[in-house]
């Protein structure tokens, strides 16, 4: 019997690589690869050739030379003496921070353009909608130069701020001056400083480790209290008054440790020409800021509107049924639910910030591209191994963005029983 | 005496409900004043109306058309206003509007762009709308090549012999097909690459030695403006849509390599800002290719930009694939489709309806962006507006050129994204 119901062995023919389903997959795939690694090959094998009669090699070494040239906006120290790497790294750190402030501002007038346009006021969610069609619909470089243009042309010269009545005042109680050269503000400084640590790539001042220890101290503080409160609150039904305490944990240590270092501001004086002291602000960094931040806000405004929109107006009503105020309807029910529509699509708007502060080249601030792929790319010759790198670097910072999106989306996502 | 109560006798005539409750005063109530806060808002928004209209209004309106240069625009705004009065000036997109839509693309050759373009509007014409006649997609699917010859000009017969390469395909398919259908399928593929690789150019020049028919031929250089953003965003959008199809699918496949692939593509390229892949075009493509091969740089940034939209396109389709019930793909299988005739007939028409907005998103994304070819030094309107403001002529001109140049692209993407909405209300099948 057993004879009988044995699938008769059929040997294998060539042909069931193409019809036979268990092993077509196979097939297509050894022909998808075989000719991938082809392709590669090819690819490599005319690079190899083409830097061969060109004279060149494929080569890093030219990180560790001299750069030679300034660059001048930096939050790290450089000089024309420091290495290629280290311009690598003023470029890297000047591009997350123009990234970073460009996602706090873009968030800012994203939510409130997004809020507003949903309002029932007409003549605001008009406005904002003439707004959110306006800059999503116009390339982002255009602003970009629109807004460098303003600041070098319509800003005025330092020389018109001097004088007994100048035509040109300070703005911000005196402390911040705008001209065609930058954005003058006041610079925190330490009179009894604690110095700075070396960490070896860069320095950390000490003051500012101090202030970020104090405040951590009192967070942790304003927690354990009110923890007790709460569970004073439970045992007897009355919670204590705490907010005098909280605000005295909050603000003294900090208060402590800025008078402790001697804390004072340092203001932009005019001297001759210019503006002296202070932190300046170039324009290119301010056109990308503020260009490139209401640009990307009209995005997230629309996310902002779709993600409250989805929350069905029964969440609300229902949480009100449930005795909830208004505030707290808001806070516990519709927020979550709306942030778990937004946050993604807001993560994503920050990855897109991020890769178009590269455009940072149509007005010159020396982002990543500016030095790693511009001057240092011009100055060594060194096309293949500069673009690669810049390329890997964006990359990087790409994928930790949404590596940190998956982690949040599996964080949030709803849990199904 | 007993109680009476009143009772009212006449029916009253109907009044009219309170002014405030009717018409203008009522909407302005609800809608303007119905709080404290929206009181403010009001007030507030009227004011930043009021000072950008303060601000424009005056400047737009004594805008000066006609002048020769900046100068000729400044004598002309004292001469009616006045000293110290700014007025806009307008003139120079009146002097210099073909070369902010052409580049320098010669002037007596105006015609062919501009004839390009009816024909491109004449080939989506079937694509966007439904009631246009089927037959004229066939059209649709030349102009590819018509575009290509009409744009860059040379022998008519080099289009002709690639647009070629498909019926002969086709031949191939429908002579080896009957024999085998793997062989037809073999064959259908191998024979247009064989035709394009080794026959396509002695056939081409044998031919264009017999009968010379050709248009002035144009080189990269005379692009420029808003005709080289059209041709890149067009071409892109139209090569990304069915790379970003296949991508979609390879990265939803079973197939473990197929799969990696399509990931690490699309991941890699969308990791990346586009500036840098312009800068492999413009820098890079050398090294990768075989010694010698040079190709026009405007074919070089289309791949880029094909590439990176793509890996972007493919994103947005594998959301309308997820998005998509799992019973339609289980009824196609029970229907007894193969593979890709349940992509064509069931899976792609759902999908590709639920991506709709996110692909024209993409596509409007691509269009802007082409201005960063600016970058790589080709003439797109950016680079002309510098250039023109180079022009001693127009030294010093700013606001105008960009107002022209933001306001065409404007109309572009404001028309694309209204055509989205159009299409998801139309597509939509729910009823709600």
């Amino acid at each position: 019997m057993a004879i009988a119901i044995d699938p008769p062995k059929a040997g294998f023919r060539l042909g069931m690589l193409i019809y036979d389903t268990r092993y077509r997959s196979l097939t297509i795939q050894v022909v998808f690869m075989v000719a991938l690694i082809a392709f590669f090959a090819w690819l490599v094998n005319n690079t190899i050739y083409n830097l061969s009669v060109k004279g060149k090699d494929f080569d890093f070494g030219f990180l560790f030379v001299r750069s030679g040239y300034d660059i001048n906006q930096m939050l790290v120290q450089y000089s024309s003496d420091s290495s290629h790497g280290r311009a690598l790294l003023v470029g890297l750190l000047n591009t997350l921070f123009l990234a970073f402030i460009c996602c706090v501002l873009a968030t800012v007038i994203g939510l409130v353009a997004g809020v507003l346009r949903l309002s029932k006021n007409w003549i605001v969610s008009r406005l904002m909608a003439v707004y959110v069609e306006t800059f999503r619909n116009v390339p982002v470089v255009l602003w970009i130069v629109l807004v460098n243009a303003i600041m070098a042309v319509s800003m005025p010269e330092p020389k018109e701020f001097r004088g007994e009545n100048p035509d040109a005042t300070m703005i911000l109680f005196h402390s911040v001056a705008v001209t065609n050269r930058g954005v003058y503000m006041p610079e925190p400084l330490f009179s009894r400083s604690l110095g700075n640590i070396d960490v070896g790539i860069f320095l950390i001042s000490v003051d500012l480790l101090a202030i970020l220890a104090a405040f951590a101290a009192s967070i942790w503080a304003y927690r354990r209290l009110q923890a007790g409160a709460t569970a004073i609150q439970n045992a007897t039904g009355q919670r204590p008054v705490t907010w005098w305490k909280s605000a005295a944990i909050l603000i003294l240590p900090v208060l402590a440790v800025l008078i402790g270092t001697g804390f004072h501001l340092g203001y932009p004086e005019l001297k001759g020409f210019n503006f002296v002291g202070g932190v300046q602000a170039r324009n290119s960094l301010i056109a990308m800021w503020l260009a490139l931040s209401i640009y990307s806000a009209t995005y997230i405004a629309e996310s902002v509107r779709g993600g409250v929109m989805a929350i069905s107006r029964g969440q609300t009503e229902a949480s009100l049924a449930l005795g909830l105020r208004q505030g707290l309807a808001t806070r516990l029910v519709v927020l979550p639910q709306a942030l778990r529509v937004i946050v993604p699509p807001l993560i994503s708007q920050y990855l897109s910030i991020t890769k178009n502060t590269s455009l940072a080249i149509a007005v010159g601030y020396m982002d990543l591209r500016s030095t790693l792929g511009g001057i240092t790319m011009n100055q060594t010759g060194r096309e293949l191994e500069t673009m690669l790198l810049l390329m890997g670097i964006y990359l990087t910072i790409s994928l930790i963005i949404s590596a940190l999106m998956n982690i949040y989306n599996k964080s949030i996502k709803l849990k199904e029983r | 005496m007993t109680f009476q109560p009143f009772v009212r006798d006449a029916i009253l005539a109907q009044q009219k409900a309170p002014a405030s409750e009717v018409g203008a005063v009522r909407w302005i109530r609800e809608n303007l004043f119905s709080g404290v806060l929206n009181t403010v808002l009001t007030l507030g928004s009227l004011y930043v109306l009021y000072l950008i209209v303060g601000a424009l209004g005056p400047w737009l309106s004594r805008s000066v058309w006609n002048a020769n240069s900046l100068t000729e625009c400044r004598a002309i705004t004292e001469a009616r206003y006045g000293p110290g009065v700014s007025a806009a000036c307008f003139a120079v997109i009146h002097e210099r509007w073909q070369q902010i839509i052409f580049g320098f693309y010669p002037r007596e050759l105006y015609w062919r762009p501009t004839l390009t373009l009816i024909l491109l509007l004449v080939a989506l014409g079937p694509i966007l709308f439904s009631w246009v006649p089927r037959v004229f997609l066939w059209f649709s699917l030349a102009f590819p090549a018509v575009a290509f010859w009409l744009l860059w000009g040379g022998s008519i017969w080099l289009p002709l012999m690639i647009l070629a390469g498909f019926p002969i395909g086709l031949l191939a398919f429908r002579v080896l097909a009957p024999i085998n259908g793997l062989l037809g399928a073999i064959g259908a593929a191998l024979a247009p690459v064989l035709w394009w690789l080794f026959l396509c150019g002695p056939v081409e020049r044998v031919l264009a030695g017999a009968m010379p028919i050709g248009l002035r031929q144009l080189g990269s250089d005379d692009f420029g403006g808003f005709l080289l953003s059209v041709v890149i965003g067009v071409s892109g959008i139209a090569f990304s849509l069915p790379i970003g199809i296949l991508l979609a699918l390879g990265r939803q496949s079973d197939l473990f390599f197929v799969k990696s692939f399509c990931v690490a593509f699309i991941e890699g390229f969308r990791g990346v800002p586009l500036i840098t892949l312009l800068f492999v075009a413009s820098l890079l493509l050398n090294y990768f290719l075989p010694p010698g091969t040079e190709f026009d740089i405007i074919l070089r940034v289309i791949i880029m930009v094909t590439i990176f939209s793509a890996a972007y396109m493919a994103e947005v389709i594998r959301g309308g694939l997820a998005a998509l019930p799992r019973g339609q793909y289980e009824a196609a299988d029970a229907l007894g489709l193969d593979y890709w005739k349940a992509q064509r007939l069931i899976v792609m028409p759902q999908a590709l309806k639920i991506s709709i907005p996110g692909i024209v998103g993409n596509f409007i994304g691509l269009f802007k962006d082409t201005t960063l070819v600016s970058f790589i030094s080709l003439q797109d309107p950016l680079q002309l507006v510098s250039s023109i403001r180079a022009n001693t002529e127009w030294n010093g001109i700013y606001w105008e050129l960009f107002i022209f140049v933001g306001a065409l692209f404007f109309i572009f993407c404001f028309s694309m994204s209204r055509y989205s909405m159009y299409l998801e209300r139309k597509l939509a099948t729910d009823h709600r």
